[in-house]
């Protein structure tokens, strides 16, 4: 198992994405395994979404709910917490991880020393479970997925499957030894018992359950969760008390723009028409469900996002996943390259933003800007277009002296400079025509380059720059543009 | 017609045998081919390695050297995703509303070459001879930016006697990707591998696409693994001829 980064959004410097990515791509277990699950999913997905003729018009409506509903933020979530009050619920703000993490720790204090949790990747991102256990308090997950993280003390490494990166052997192998089961299956069933026997007691003796939320309803003030276990059922119906931790992005206005979202979601998400479970509460309910409900809004600056209109998009994220499963890059890396909770592409523009860019600044650079996340992303986010925006905000955010002496800018500078002018631009192409020489090997080709340019020869030859060209070609034809001299290399008609 | 070739500074430095096609192509087909010397760079380098600000006096070059083409011809996709994604964009901030007027006016005429040959000229047949088993590469620019969905395709289907393969998994990308190949080095090769495997399993004697830059980074790997396969760019397929072919083919 490679070394995952352990990285959280309070560190300045972590590795960066390259140097994380390289003990990842020499894992072959964990590549197979990330290619397996990716195709399966994209697979799924393909199928259900080229059943639906109005797919795009669906994504158009999703984009335009997405809009709406960030431009006025501040409205919805006024209303969000009105109604939930009014519903019987509690409303709770937290600036950033600390506070929400604080606000939740006072709220799961109880006689069990334990909370059971709904797989959330906003607790991910504040780092819940580390501040309950520092208190004391047992977070026991109880998304299958999760449990796997959990148990084998791993990280997350997809928004949806979080233990993607593991196969059902490992699986096994780790349920064995965590749960004491040395006789057990690898068959999914096997796995799955043995997981509902262990959590099974937890369900039926733990009294508060903190969960995420797929969406937040201004106009009930209700709570909206999909899942596919039926395990959040669980924590949402039998503890006393519920606590619902969720970003300020995750509001919708109407209860009918469900419509919309829960149709682009499962489908885009596990490939599913729908998600097995998909629960609506609002408040609470005498006799039915937690006695005591709360709800904490968490800014952790997605309010800087907004700030910035050429990336606010960001958060029109519904976090379906799509993107990590087309994504090439975090095909052959897995989620653990971006040091984050958000991998892929998604979590190469949302990472750096909410570590306000002092930290990720590689993040928008591990993209081949292929575009394969924008054309499957269910509310049209233009991640290449924000990806590009960012890595200007990555040059332009680096201190005065690192701007003016990074090797890449005086790279960039003299690459501009030479392209202001053909008659410099002609002369580099000469120039470089000597400088090759020593570098081309018996082949013809160059197999080895020092500095940066190593890079490129790592996996790759290159061919040398040809004795002419293409300017000099057509100057000398143009020179000697007697028809007559011409009419062997103008071709017949 | 007379058509300005804007050839691409990859092109111009490292594939001049794409630039002489393109002319012999255009020239067969009874055009006039004009190249300004004065062109350089369309910026896309800078722009999309973060150097944003640093694109728009190459942004302002290329309108002054082809403000008055009737058509501007560029073998390369990615560029022209840079100039239709990117223009306006960088026109618009740079505040300069004559500017702003010029590329608004001058992009309608720019034209990937396969997109020229098959939108604006309406052919397909271009009258081309090439003898070999062929393999298309879809670039990412040309796949989802420039939308060329078949024509790459058609134009290559009315060669004669060449034999086209499809391959798996057409979509997915060759990892190049511009200086994320020498940022990203790594997994840019990963990304690489594992398209080699698709490209490879076609059995083809050539890999072709729209884009010398993917041709670069596929035909750098091919080389380095000795494999049997060679890359060439489609214009360079869509300018042979009978006598070269049979040349090659031992004058048969």
């Amino acid at each position: 198992m490679a070394t995952i980064p352990n990285v959280d959004f309070k560190k300045r410097r972590a590795p960066d994405f390259p140097s994380a990515a390289l003990p990842l791509l020499q894992d072959a277990q964990l590549r197979s395994n990330v290619r397996h699950a990716t195709g399966v999913i994209q697979g799924k997905r393909a199928r259900v979404v080229s059943e639906m003729p109005d797919w795009q018009a669906l994504r158009d409506a999703g984009q335009r709910i997405r809009a709406h509903t960030l431009e006025h933020l501040d409205i919805y979530l006024e209303q969000f917490e009105q109604r939930c009050i009014a519903a019987g619920g509690h409303v709770h703000w937290a600036r950033d991880a600390a506070e929400a993490n604080r606000i939740v720790l006072q709220l799961a204090q109880n006689r069990t020393g334990r909370i059971i949790k709904i797989k959330s990747m906003t607790t991910e991102e504040t780092g819940l479970n580390r501040a309950l256990e520092a208190a004391g308090i047992r977070p026991v997950e109880t998304d299958l997925a999760e449990l796997i993280v959990q148990l084998g003390h791993d990280k997350p490494s997809h928004i949806v499957v979080p233990a993607l990166h593991k196969n059902r052997s490992q699986v096994r192998e780790l349920f064995s030894r965590t749960m004491n089961l040395p006789q057990l299956g690898d068959r999914p069933e096997d796995l799955a018992e043995a997981a509902r026997v262990y959590l099974r007691r937890q369900f039926l003796s733990t009294p508060v359950a903190v969960s995420g939320a797929n969406f937040l309803i201004a106009e009930t003030g209700g709570v909206c969760i999909v899942e596919s276990e039926g395990n959040g059922r669980m924590c949402l119906t039998l503890p006393k008390k519920l606590i619902s931790i969720a970003g300020i992005d995750k509001i919708i206005p109407r209860f009918r723009d469900l419509e919309v979202l829960l149709q682009v979601l499962p489908r885009s998400a596990t490939g599913e028409r729908m998600n097995p479970y998909n629960s609506l509460w609002t408040g609470v309910h005498p006799g039915d469900g937690p006695e005591e409900f709360h709800v904490v809004l968490l800014d952790n600056r997605r309010t800087e996002v907004l700030r910035d209109p050429e990336a606010r998009e960001t958060l029109h994220c519904i976090r379906c996943g799509a993107c990590q499963n087309a994504c090439p890059v975090y095909r052959q890396t897995g989620g653990h390259a971006y040091g984050s909770v958000y991998a892929g592409p998604i979590g190469a523009i949302l990472t750096p933003q909410l570590a306000m860019m002092e930290r990720g600044q590689s993040l928008p650079y591990a993209s081949s800007l292929c575009g394969a996340c924008y054309e499957v992303c269910p509310v049209k986010i233009n991640i290449p277009e924000i990806l590009i925006h960012l890595r200007g905000r990555v040059v332009t955010g680096r201190p005065k002296v690192l701007r003016a002496f990074h090797p890449e800018a005086i790279a960039m500078r003299a690459m501009q400079w030479m392209f202001l002018r053909a008659t410099r631009f002609s002369m580099a192409q000469r120039l470089g025509r000597i400088a090759q020489r020593p570098w081309i090997r018996q082949s013809g080709w160059i197999e080895r380059l020092p500095t940066v340019l190593g890079g490129w020869t790592r996996t790759r030859d290159l061919r040398p720059l040809p004795p002419q060209s293409f300017r000099e070609w057509f100057q000398a034809r143009s020179h000697a543009s007697m028809p007559s001299q011409n009419s062997s290399e103008a071709p017949h008609d | 017609m007379r058509i300005s070739l804007f050839i691409a500074c990859y092109n111009d430095t490292l594939f001049p045998e794409i630039g002489i096609a393109v002319v012999r192509v255009l020239e067969r087909l009874g055009h006039t081919i004009d190249f300004p010397l004065e062109q350089t760079c369309c910026g896309q380098m800078h722009y999309n390695t973060g150097y944003q600000p640093e694109a728009l006096p190459l942004l302002r070059r290329f309108v002054e050297v082809f403000r008055d083409s009737e058509a501007v011809c560029v073998p390369s996709s990615s560029c022209v995703t840079m100039m239709r994604e990117h223009y306006e964009k960088i026109a618009l901030a740079s505040g300069d509303n004559t500017l702003q007027s010029e590329v608004a006016a001058l992009l309608p005429r720019v034209y990937e070459f396969t997109e020229l040959l098959v939108h604006r000229l309406g052919v397909e047949g271009v009258g081309a001879v090439y003898p070999h088993r062929v393999t298309y590469h879809s670039s990412c620019h040309s796949l989802r930016n420039l939308r060329l969905g078949d024509v790459p395709i058609r134009l290559l289907s009315n060669v004669r006697d060449i034999e086209l393969i499809p391959m798996e998994a057409a979509d997915l990308c060759c990892g190049f990707g511009g200086t994320f190949s020498i940022k990203n080095p790594d997994v840019s090769g990963a990304m690489l591998e594992e398209k080699l495997q698709y490209i490879q399993k076609t059995q083809a004697e050539v890999c072709t696409a729209c884009d010398s830059s993917c041709l670069m980074h596929i035909g750098g790997a091919l080389h380095r693994r000795r494999a049997k396969m060679r890359t060439e760019h489609i214009a360079t397929i869509l300018a042979s001829e009978v006598a070269s072919a049979a040349l090659r083919n031992g004058g048969r």
